[in-house]
């Protein structure tokens, strides 16, 4: 299809046209773990609002695979109710009944070549009924654990084979893994199969229009570009802060902990984004090359004892609520070492950003919930007013608020009013979700859609996970001979050693 | 909240906003433009109101809204701020203008307008002859005209296509969002061939199956027939000729689309017409000249009128040589038979006579149209 595309050239498509959207070519998505909750929640109602702008192929097709007794008829009513109950746009009979005609289940496991040979026969009749030409995306919302046997089956069934007419690609979700070695291994398991290409990491942080618009913010505009580096940053802060607790996720949680399931992945990524070098362009191929090079150049900084935090939370009160202590928690090893809390520092070793720290945190059961970067800037060399006048002057700060309430926020001086001459902190907003993104589409919608585009921008490759993995792997390495975290009440912002691992240089967290 | 403030001055219309937004916090920041709605003080006025609000959702922005009232009656302006849940992520500010105030609009907006960002101009029903020389249409920079809901859409789009300046745009282009994405990625896929004719069918009175022809024949640079549908709302159907047989969409009921390709199963596709509100946020999403708006517009002038294909000929890959009729005849018959036409495209040179038809003058509700 490639080869033949770039002979032809589409006399519909002018590049002035801006309104015409990319719409898939014709194809099916597979779903793993279709009774999940992600993809009820998530995966199903994003397909249907996706549908419903117009976006999906026609004769797009949706197969469900799981253990259930299901007939297509009852997957369909799954489907259906996950539409009604969580779909962002209005429904519409006329886009269901459509869908609807689209949607197929097998039903087996994991270990049933039988099931596999059935899905294989199911994906190729869609091609024949509903025209999909071929072209598959099996998303695998299933535990890591099971990638191994899946993606062997999807082999062994001719599923995963591709050639220049169809493509067919792989969606997986994180843990990618939950060390270097173990992520090398899982990233051999999958391109075993498919080619790195086709593996379509899902980071949802990436999809959302804030996470986007850093690289807007950055690359668009003169007023911030030169001022972002190390003559005028002072350190970097990304939170990523949870109120809730961790009930009823033990099975996946205890073990892994908050920097292997948010620090890996997201904070890095948001880092990787908010310190790379401009792209030379926006082709994701550039996009990659500038993420792999700062992560490449990304340490934690030692020693462990005094640059990280790790803490657990305990039972108490929070907002309104008696809530239980992690180790209280059903499914908790009630001697559980897991963090709900971390918090590490790191340098990044470029000329850009030589010295400056970059603390991420993230953590559960903490004061609200909010995910931002605050990049904060150096106090002015010399201030022309008298010492009493600026005693109450911060330093000033540019805070990208990621979710919730999208926006970007400014610190800065300003007189207080009066006859004296005294500055104080003031902040500006631009509320981002109070603007465009009101109605913009869901990280999912956007991240399904590049999938089936074939579109990587968004999508973290093979190199980026080993090498976060290889960030934040001495970090882990430190902590599992520290013995149990340290604990912390609910609805604070976490852990002593939290505050101690900035007071040591004399700087201190933002309250988000 | 709503305020209302009987026979006032733009000024004092602009202290009440500094005090509601003092007293209720910052609701009025973050705004990236202005829109004035240009109407009659009738009951259009609320549905376009709810349209702006809805709008506002992506684009939050000021809307002022014009509503001219009795040009008889003594000069007066009548105006109300409506803020808050009235207004969704906007702040509504309605002019009604009495007397020889109606014809002086422009002096009422200036004041309104919010500093530095981009002014839209919208008129919900009845356009002005050309919008760019209006009071209202210099003031902005984008001016969003909807020839489907005038008195006649087809003499609308006409006068569209004569008064054309650059920020020009028209709501019965936008409603065709859909269908032209559907097309172009039709074109995406195998065979690569080219596009040797088209027809386009809808509705007698429908300025967007005008548009589309207008932007296909532009496009593809080929003769393109204009049919009128005897049943369907809007578009109706586009059938593309090639060699190795047709591509063809069809919406019979203004809600879902059958694509049907040589060579491939026919394939459903939800189609619906778009509303009001819809089509104003695609609009406001970009306030550049639309060129190929442009395109489409003068191209159309040239569409030929003609009969529709036949229904079978197009499902049959076997009747991949007939080519529906391209005659250029004004006996084009509202009812088109179910035959196969047989006839080779005719239409080499394309009809200089003007698509607009005297019975369209039938229809003046104003109606979501594509």
């Amino acid at each position: 299809m490639t080869s033949g595309l770039r002979a032809w050239r589409n006399p519909l498509r002018d590049e002035r046209d801006k309104r015409l959207p990319r719409i898939a070519g014709p194809c099916g998505l597979v779903i793993f773990g279709v009774t999940g909750d992600l993809s009820r929640k998530k995966l199903m109602p994003a397909i249907y609002d996706l549908a419903n702008r117009g976006l999906l192929p026609p004769g797009f097709a949706l197969t469900g695979f799981a253990r259930r007794d299901w007939a297509n008829e009852d997957f369909g009513e799954v489907v259906h109710q996950a539409i009604k109950d969580h779909a962002r746009t209005p429904y519409r009979p006329e886009v269901w009944a459509q869908l609807s005609e689209g949607i197929r289940f097998v039903q087996g496991t994991f270990d049933d070549d039988n099931a596999f040979d059935e899905l294989a026969r199911t994906v190729r009749e869609l091609d024949e009924q509903r025209g999909t030409g071929g072209n598959h995306a099996f998303y695998l919302s299933i535990p890591p654990g099971a990638f191994p046997v899946v993606t062997k089956q999807l082999a062994r069934s001719g599923l995963a084979a591709q050639d220049s007419e169809q493509w067919r690609r792989v969606v997986i979700e994180k843990p990618f893994g939950h060390d270097l070695r173990s992520a090398k291994e899982l990233n051999n398991v999958v391109n075993d199969v498919f080619p790195e290409e086709s593996v379509f990491r899902i980071d949802h942080y990436l999809g959302k229009e804030t996470v986007q618009n850093i690289l807007a913010l950055r690359f668009a505009n003169q007023l911030f570009e030169p001022i972002w580096n190390a003559n005028y940053v002072d350190h970097v802060q990304i939170t990523m802060a949870e109120d809730i607790g961790l009930g009823g996720r033990a099975g996946y949680y205890d073990g892994i902990g908050a920097a292997r399931d948010v620090i890996q992945n997201h904070l890095l990524q948001l880092l990787a984004l908010t310190a790379m070098e401009e792209p030379v362009s926006f082709h994701p191929r550039a996009l990659r090359a500038e993420k792999v090079k700062v992560l490449s150049a990304t340490r934690a900084q030692g020693p462990f004892d005094e640059t990280t935090s790790r803490g657990q939370y305990t039972g108490g009160w929070q907002g309104g609520q008696k809530v239980p202590g992690l180790l209280e928690e059903g499914g908790f090893a009630p001697d559980s070492i897991t963090e709900t809390y971390a918090g590490i520092t790191l340098e990044v070793n470029t000329r850009r950003w030589a010295g400056v720290p970059f603390y991420l945190r993230h953590g559960k059961r903490l004061g609200r919930k909010v995910t931002e970067i605050a990049v904060v800037f150096k106090r002015a060399p010399h201030l022309p007013f008298d010492s009493t006048a600026t005693e109450e002057l911060g330093e000033n700060a540019l805070v990208i608020r990621v979710q919730p309430d999208e926006g970007v926020t400014m610190r800065f001086g300003s007189k207080v009013p009066g006859n004296t001459m005294e500055v104080r902190d003031v902040t500006m907003d631009f509320g981002y979700g109070h603007a465009f993104t009101e109605s913009s589409p869901e990280a999912y919608e956007r991240l399904i859609l590049d999938v089936l585009l074939g579109e990587p921008s968004l999508f973290p490759m093979n190199e980026e996970v080993e090498l976060s993995w290889q960030i934040l792997d001495p970090v882990l390495k430190h902590w599992e001979s520290q013995g149990a975290p340290e604990p912390y009440a609910p609805g604070s912002w976490g852990p002593p050693s939290a505050d101690a691992m900035l007071a040591r240089t004399g700087r201190h967290w933002r309250r988000p | 909240m709503i305020i209302d403030l009987p026979s006032t001055t733009t000024s004092q219309v602009n202290s009440k906003l500094v005090e509601v937004r003092e007293q209720g916090g910052a609701v009025a920041l973050g705004r990236v433009l202005t829109l004035v709605i240009v109407t009659d003080d009738g009951t259009k006025t609320e549905e376009a109101i709810a349209a702006a609000n809805e709008a506002s959702r992506e684009h939050p922005c000021r809307v002022i809204v014009l509503a001219k009232g009795a040009r008889k009656a003594a000069a007066r302006l009548d105006a109300q701020i409506r803020v808050g849940g009235d207004a969704g992520a906007s702040e509504v500010i309605v002019l009604r203008l009495y007397g020889p105030l109606a014809e002086q609009a422009a002096s009422c907006t200036v004041p309104l307008l919010l500093p530095d960002a981009p002014v839209v101009a919208w008129w919900p029903s009845e356009a002005p002859e050309v919008p760019a020389e209006d009071p209202i249409g210099q003031l902005a920079a984008r001016r969003i005209t909807d020839s489907a809901a005038e008195k006649n859409p087809i003499k609308a789009l006409d006068q569209r296509r004569k008064s054309y300046a650059e920020g020009d745009t028209d709501l019965a282009w936008t409603r065709l969002t859909n269908w032209r994405a559907q097309l172009a990625s039709a074109l995406d896929l195998p065979p690569f061939e080219k596009i040797t004719s088209a027809t386009v069918v809808g509705e007698s009175d429908s300025p967007s199956t005008e548009l589309l022809a207008g932007w296909l024949a532009w496009s593809l640079k080929i003769p393109v027939t204009r049919a009128k549908a005897t049943s369907g709302e809007g578009i109706v159907q586009v059938y593309l000729e090639r060699r190795s047989g047709p591509v063809e969409l069809v919406r019979p009921d203004g809600k879902t689309g059958t694509l049907t390709q040589a060579g491939q199963p026919e394939r459903r596709i939800a189609l619906q017409r778009r509303t009001v509100r819809d089509c104003l946020s695609e609009e406001l999403r970009r306030l550049d000249p639309d060129e190929i708006y442009e395109a489409a517009l003068k191209a159309a002038a040239k569409v030929v009128k003609g009969r529709a294909p036949s229904a079978k000929s197009a499902a049959k890959p076997a009747a991949a040589k007939a080519a529906p009729k391209a005659a250029a005849s004004k006996a084009a018959a509202p009812k088109a038979k179910a035959k196969a036409p047989a006839d080779k495209p005719a239409a080499d040179k394309p009809d200089t006579a003007k698509p607009a038809r005297k019975a369209a003058a039938k229809k003046v509700t104003a109606k979501a149209d594509s």
